[in-house]
């Protein structure tokens, strides 16, 4: 719960300090991405990845987080917060930097990022994020939103970790990378909204990650039907 | 004649005796600005409003009158009223940090000042987003003397974008995600539309093309969802306006939208311009016109028959339209046309076609040697760049030869047998170009010319470039790259002419507005250019406009697209020496 009080902090601290600079609205957003129950061969997965944002064009704090619930037993595999300032340093990046807790059910761990977001050409939204501790790592995200009809939405996604040290306890090999693939379909039911969506998301691990999966009796990939909502207010 | 207030949407049936009366008058007025609610028919909700309703009164004064405005605010929080268009000492001006501090909750703040002009203007809050939100209402000014033109009755018709969001709303969503309202974006159908038409190779090269700048051709208005208004009706409510047949009606156009620009026609009317933001021109007839975001024209129709006619009002983008009817009695209605397909930015609008044109004074020079319509094909680049597969399909663009005298090549002329007049109001090649419904005279700023100049013809004494910047993605805009909360004023001296040169580098047409001092647009027309309060700039073009700085104080300069304005597209004017500014306004220094 820690999480959440310095996410409060951070956001009133960032009002207080933007106020004075001109007139020029402070904006905020909140919603997520995915919030989505996803069914496989194995257990059932409730899973979030979302956020929000506030401050104005010169400087954002964002936070993001993101989940995976297992229901048959009662955990969560995946439960990670983010802080991040963000400020703009080209045309379509921003570069982002802040700290990120991850609290799932088993050790703990926090790192410091640092990143960039963006828009790359042909509409790619980009993430390459750092995370600097005693495990570092890499993750790179992409995503495209495919305009079936202005309201029938395919978002594919890409999502890569890579590890670049061994971290046994929650089973990550260095250098052996988790890919996530998804594809959802979503159709705008309430603006921009809320939009519910079906899709798929296929995950893998590979190399020593995927050999710390299977000496645990996980399976090193997995593939589910998901069902869930987009939600941006 | 008395001088009051006008109820909304009223018949203003006083015609040219009202013009008659020469006396030195003193009017007073009042206002109240309150919450209201907005109903549209599509939706309903809270907004702001004058007199109790949304649009406000026409408030009427005559020229040579001294005014007195009593505001007062009934809102929670403050509130402002600028009169639009008029030529006023500044601190009557109504811009909250700029001319006065604006009006605080439950205060009243008196206005005077004297009435120096006439003509069709408006008035709104000048305060946060209360004017999308509804407070706005019209103002007509009768002429002292004759008009140079007959009419027998007059109506106001005034256009809003009505939104179901507020105006607080819209600015965070657009700031979150600056597509959020754009329901018009291309999509795999357009796609594979346009591979059937054109080609696989060359729609995909197009949507590479837009891709690679990250920009859609679609972006032609930010918002949409709006349910367009005339005189706070909706297009299924109609307002109507009476005539006999035979009659002269002078219609009195008001664009009070947010963000919203309109072509307006009446199918089966030919419309004389005789006015433009409140200064009479040499009458032009058209068949349709385009109205940009607080602009005015007013134009003259004479129906003759005994049936009704419709007003129809497709906004830019074609996202929506507004409508009413001019009948010989209630509950008349005539057919009501068909949207027209959106149009499409093309590369030039982009601003990549014509680098170094300049189109303010192209149609002066007449340099520029324009024949037929442009096809789909490759668009030749006077640098040598090549475009392929650009999407020609909307545009009214046309083949032309540069002033270095290159002629654009790859063209395909077959079966375009469309002559295109030029309009350096819009980049060569600009898929915003208009053309009119029927075929007819589509009204271009070129063809504006004053009736009667205000100011003696004379080189100006300086250069001032705005280049009209910003961020789409981002949402941001700004002037020169500077937003206004990190700018610095723009400083004139009293007694100079200033030459505004606007270079548009961005997608969006900018409405420019200037308070307090005439605009003239530099239409190539010389003495007889047109002298407006607002100067729309399209997309990949310059435009010049120039200034008598007459008024001394301080003023604001701004697009008037509400959601630019908030997020930067704006400056504080400074008019240094002159009168002394403590000495003109004396009198009109009282307020709450």
């Amino acid at each position: 719960m820690r999480n959440w009080h310095l996410t409060a902090v951070v956001i009133a601290s960032a009002l207080l300090v933007a106020r004075p600079l001109a007139a020029e609205p402070v904006v905020w957003s909140i919603g997520a991405e995915q919030l989505e129950y996803r069914v496989g061969e194995g257990s059932d997965i409730q899973a979030w990845d979302g956020g929000g944002f506030i401050g104005k064009d010169e400087l954002r704090v964002v936070w993001r987080s993101e989940a995976e619930y297992v229901s048959d037993t009662d955990k969560f595999e995946t439960l990670e917060n983010q802080i991040r300032l963000q400020v703009p340093i080209a045309t379509f990046f921003d570069a982002v930097a802040g700290v990120r807790f991850d609290t799932p059910d088993g050790p703990d761990r926090a790192h410091g990022v640092i990143g960039i977001h963006g828009l790359a050409p042909q509409w790619f939204e980009v993430n390459l994020d750092l995370y600097l501790s005693e495990q570092p790592s890499v993750r790179f995200e992409v995503e495209y939103e495919a305009l079936i009809t202005n309201h029938w939405i395919l978002t594919p996604t890409l999502e890569i970790d890579l590890p670049l040290i061994d971290d046994q306890e929650i089973g990550q090999g260095a250098f052996g990378p988790t890919i996530e693939l998804g594809a959802r379909l979503s159709y705008d039911l309430v603006d921009r909204s809320i939009a519910p969506y079906i899709g798929v998301h296929w995950e893998r691990r590979f190399g020593e990650s995927a050999t710390l999966a299977r000496a645990e009796g996980e399976q090193a990939s997995a593939i589910y039907v998901v069902a869930g909502v987009r939600l941006m207010f | 004649m008395t001088f009051r207030l006008i109820g909304r949407a009223l018949v203003l049936g006083v015609g040219l005796a009202a013009a008659l009366s020469s006396a030195t008058v003193a009017g007073e007025y009042a206002l109240t600005v309150d919450p209201v609610t907005i109903d549209t028919g599509d939706f309903s909700r809270a907004g702001i409003g004058f007199n109790g309703a949304s649009p406000g009164p026409v408030l009427r004064f005559k020229e040579g009158e001294d005014v007195t405005i009593n505001v007062t605010n009934n809102l929670s929080g403050p509130t402002s009223i600028h009169w639009h268009g008029l030529i006023l000492p500044f601190q009557q001006d109504g811009v909250p940090g700029i001319s006065y501090d604006g009006i605080a909750a439950g205060e009243t703040f008196t206005y005077r000042f004297p009435i120096t002009q006439s003509g069709t203007y408006w008035f709104h809050s000048h305060t946060g987003f209360q004017e999308p939100d509804g407070a706005y209402g019209a103002i007509i000014i009768d002429k002292k003397g004759r008009e140079p033109f007959r009419y027998d009755k007059e109506y106001v018709i005034q256009f809003t974008d009505a939104h179901p969001h507020s105006g607080d709303r819209i600015m965070r969503n657009l700031k979150m995600m600056p597509d959020y309202y754009n329901r018009q974006q291309r999509t795999l159908f357009d796609f594979l539309k346009d591979t059937e038409t054109k080609g696989f190779g060359a729609a995909m090269a197009d949507y590479k093309a837009w891709g690679e700048m990250r920009m859609m051709p679609t972006d032609i208005e930010d918002l949409q969802g709006f349910t367009p208004l005339i005189n706070g009706k909706s297009a299924s409510a109609n307002w109507t306006g009476l005539f006999k047949p035979g009659e002269r009606v002078r219609l009195r156009f008001i664009n009070s939208s947010a963000m919203t620009y309109f072509d307006i026609r009446i199918p089966g009317l030919k419309m004389t311009v005789v006015q433009a933001d409140g200064n009479n021109v040499q009458p032009v007839p058209v068949d349709e016109f385009r109205i940009a975001v607080a602009e005015t024209y007013d134009v003259i129709v004479r129906p003759t028959e005994d049936k009704a006619y419709t007003i129809f009002a497709e906004t830019m983008g074609r996202t929506a339209f507004a409508r009413g009817t001019l009948a010989p009695r209630e509950g008349m209605a005539a057919e009501v046309p068909e949207m027209r397909e959106p149009p499409l930015l093309t590369m030039a609008d982009m601003g990549m076609a014509h680098e170094g044109m300049d189109h303010g004074a192209m149609m002066a020079d007449g340099k520029m040697d324009h024949s037929k319509m442009m096809a789909v094909g490759t668009h030749k680049m006077p640098d040598g760049t090549v475009m392929k597969g650009m999407n020609h399909a909307k545009m009214t663009g046309d083949t032309h030869k540069m002033p270095d005298g290159t002629v654009m090549k790859g063209m395909d002329h077959s079966g375009h047998g469309a002559m295109a007049k030029p309009d350096p109001f819009y980049a060569a090649g600009s898929g915003l170009k208009p053309a009119a419904a029927n075929g007819g005279k589509f009204l271009s700023y070129g063809d504006l010319r004053a009736q009667k100049p205000l100011y003696k013809l004379r080189e100006a004494t300086r250069e001032i470039e705005l280049r009209l910047t910003g961020n789409m993605e981002r949402y941001s805009w700004s002037i020169n790259d500077v937003k206004y909360a990190d700018s610095e004023p723009i400083r004139l001296r009293y007694g100079e002419r200033v030459r505004f040169k606007f270079v548009n580098e961005t997608m969006m047409t900018h409405p420019m507005h200037l308070h307090g001092m005439w605009s003239i647009l530099d239409a190539g027309k010389g003495k007889w250019n047109p002298i407006k309060h607002v100067v729309s700039v399209s997309p990949g073009t310059t435009v010049y406009m120039e200034t008598e700085v007459d008024a001394p104080g301080q003023w604001a300069f701004h697009c008037h697209l509400s959601y630019h304005a908030d997020s930067g597209m704006f400056r504080k004017v400074v008019v240094e020496g002159g009168p002394r500014a403590s000495a003109m306004p004396a009198k009109s220094m009282t307020g709450g």
